[in-house]
């Protein structure tokens, strides 16, 4: 009983509780969605649950989906916690994955201690000074960043597009580059799997965020700019130097992201390889509510939604973007606190009034 | 002076729906709520566009579908970000999201695939009778689509009401300031939802104009994001309905200029990427964000919330 009121204590307290409340009520609106186009949603969740834990294949390439969302959703919380909105994830995912690919192709000689961590630096560089042009425009000019980032996500496909189509083509009818040394790829965990040792990274991302976040005086002041600029700046914090290194670290993070997807999945850079992912870090960052560890619970969850997709895809004729409606509903709903209360307290009144009749 | 022509005619074409999306930018955000939603809202319209003009044969119909589709997705987002104070830009975002997806489970349902649509009734081109005999204007705009007309209207009719009505001038005042304006007895909520149904009206016709108003058909994410591009044709116009679909035309112009460019020997992704770096450098070298409204994106309450 102790520790059942314990549980509630913590839930009330760490807003995970919202979130998950969000996600019920996005089920079940979805679920009147499917109803509607005329299919069923237990037919539709089944399908869903099968695809993304049907078996050990399954599961683990759930969690292997869940590695770059992880990347992207720890992004898109930095940048948050600056009061940035940085959409530019996408982009910045691309702009790491490439250099990645191409350092771990043409270098050769290297020992895999050296030639992997130097790939996924460079990845993680890329992203990162890629990403401090959107704050250096947002500092000097006033731009809004989010228009921006959004016109610089097209310029960053365009940019690297051409690259892999023209200078740094492989052989082949697909457009993509040469597949990259043994030296530079990551551990498949689970054969024929997105599973690759890159969920350990994603891990200790989150968790070195989270310690940087709560536990260092840096952190303290990164969250201040974000919170209540004008009191920060008052207190002697220069929140646009805080704002380039939110901006480096996050288009840092997506860099890695995209880097890992080179060197532990596909093995080479390919058109289209990075798609939704910048979107989706949005929706798993505020689901996360700006905590790195529910950052990685959320995008273990989204990691469920893109697999349950196939596997709508696979056994049932409901197309698998359904699961875009049900993203949506859990960004709004998640993003939404008014109607979250509204709900619980339609509950707490219902409680009420049941209280009410048993004591008389 | 053919490919002069050729490219003004073809950046006329290409403005019209980006002018649409950003006069609806000008109107929501000059009511105080940024709306990133413009790109879902494009993309019901061209979708419903579609389904109308299919349903009902007719596609001033679809036009009038489209644009009952635009206010709902409107009314949606009101409620979102003006009832339950929903964090605008991701009210938005979801709102793409909803609209991507929402159309592709509907195009299943209706045509059973998941790519196109069929193709149905478009709204087709006119030819103005006195315009086609002056030279130069025959080539640009003697044979057009009528929803260029339509534009042309829709922006007049902004910039009337927004500057020479009370109620223009009312919706100007809640987007600079909501709580003055609510202690001055507007009603700021009834406003704010106005506005946004409206706004996800024009978006509508602007996203119908790419379905019935040109190819004849919905195809999958058709907008791309010509609702994102004509957000930050918002900004380079300052908020002036006017100024800003004539800042559309910029835009228009870049990518019909990369269109011709395409049969030159450039790589087509270098040509691509034109009208999204014009755009970059445009945002840069633009200098009146000054005249935002000054506090868009703030969320009102009202008495006693």
């Amino acid at each position: 009983m102790k520790a059942l009121k314990k549980t509630k204590e913590w839930l009330g307290k760490s807003e995970i509780l919202l979130s998950l409340i969000a996600l019920l009520l996005s089920l079940l609106v979805s679920s009147v969605v499917i109803i509607i186009s005329g299919y069923s949603p237990f037919e539709a969740y089944g399908a869903m649950l099968k695809g993304a834990f049907g078996s050990n294949y399954y599961l683990a390439q759930t969690i292997g989906t869940a590695i770059p969302l992880i990347f992207s959703g720890l992004a898109m919380a930095i940048a948050m916690k600056v009061g940035i909105f940085n959409i530019g994830i996408e982009g910045q995912m691309i702009i790491g994955a490439l250099p990645a690919a191409l350092l771990g192709t043409y270098v050769t000689g290297l020992p895999a201690w050296l030639h992997l961590p130097l790939c996924i630096l460079v990845g993680a560089i890329a992203g990162g000074l890629w990403a401090m042009i959107v704050a250096v425009l947002k500092n000097r000019l006033r731009i809004n960043e989010v228009i921006l980032t959004i016109m610089m996500n097209y310029v960053a496909t365009y940019i690297v597009d051409y690259l892999v189509n023209y200078p740094f083509r492989a052989e082949g009818k697909i457009i993509r580059t040469e597949e990259i040394q043994p030296t530079a790829a990551m551990t498949t965990l689970v054969p024929h799997t997105r599973l690759y040792s890159g969920i350990f990274l994603a891990l200790a991302a989150a968790g070195i965020l989270w310690y940087v976040l709560k536990k260092t005086c840096f952190g303290y002041e990164l969250r201040a700019v974000g919170s209540n600029p004008d009191a920060a700046e008052t207190a002697g914090v220069n929140r646009k130097k805080y704002m380039l290194r939110a901006m480096f670290i996050s288009g840092a993070l997506a860099g890695i992201g995209g880097a890992g997807e080179v060197l532990g999945f596909y093995g080479y850079y390919i058109s289209n390889m990075i798609s939704g992912y910048g979107f989706d870090g949005i929706a798993i960052a505020t689901m996360g509510r700006g905590n790195p560890f529910g950052t990685v619970l959320a995008a273990l969850l989204f990691g469920v939604l893109r697999n349950g997709a196939t596997g709508m895809n696979r056994s049932t004729s409901i197309p698998g973007e359904f699961i875009q409606v049900l993203q949506a509903l859990v960004i709004l709903f998640v993003s939404t606190p008014g109607i979250i209360r509204v709900v619980q307290k339609s509950w707490k009144r219902k409680r009420f009034a049941q209280r009410k009749e048993e004591v008389a | 002076m053919d490919f002069v022509l050729n490219l003004l005619a073809g950046a006329i074409r290409v403005t019209i729906p980006i002018a649409f999306a950003a006069l609806a930018g000008v109107l929501s955000e000059r009511s105080g709520v940024i709306n990133m939603g413009l790109e879902g809202m494009m993309l019901m319209g061209s979708f419903f566009g579609v389904v109308g003009s299919y349903l009902t044969g007719n596609a001033w119909l679809g036009l009038l579908v489209a644009m009952a589709a635009g206010a709902v997705v409107g009314l949606f987002m009101a409620v979102f970000t003006i009832s339950f104070k929903c964090e605008h830009m991701l009210a938005g975002v979801g709102i793409n999201i909803l609209a991507s997806g929402l159309s592709i489970v509907l195009l299943q349902m209706i045509w059973e695939t998941r790519g196109k649509s069929s193709i149905v009734e478009g709204l087709g081109v006119v030819s103005a009778p006195l315009l086609n005999r002056i030279p130069v204007v025959r080539e640009l705009i003697g044979t057009v689509s009528p929803m260029f007309y339509l534009l042309l209207v829709c922006v007049f009719l902004v910039w009337i009401v927004l500057y020479h009505m009370p109620v223009g001038l009312r919706v100007r005042v809640i987007g600079d300031n909501p709580f003055m304006a609510g202690s001055m007895g507007i009603k700021v909520y009834k406003y704010q939802y106005i506005s946004l149904m409206v706004s996800g009206m024009l978006a509508a016709m602007g996203g119908a104009y790419l379905s019935i108003g040109d190819i004849n058909m919905f195809s999958k994410d058709m907008v791309s994001g010509r609702g994102y591009i004509a957000l930050s044709m918002v900004i380079l116009g300052g908020w002036h309905p006017v100024k800003v679909a004539a800042c559309g035309l910029i835009y228009g112009l870049a990518q019909s200029l990369q269109f011709r460019l395409q049969t030159v020997e450039i790589p087509p992704q270098l040509v691509q990427m034109l009208p999204y770096v014009i755009t970059i450098l445009v945002l840069i070298f633009a200098r009146n964000r000054s005249k935002a409204p000054a506090m868009e994106g703030v969320h009102y309450y009202q008495k006693g919330e």
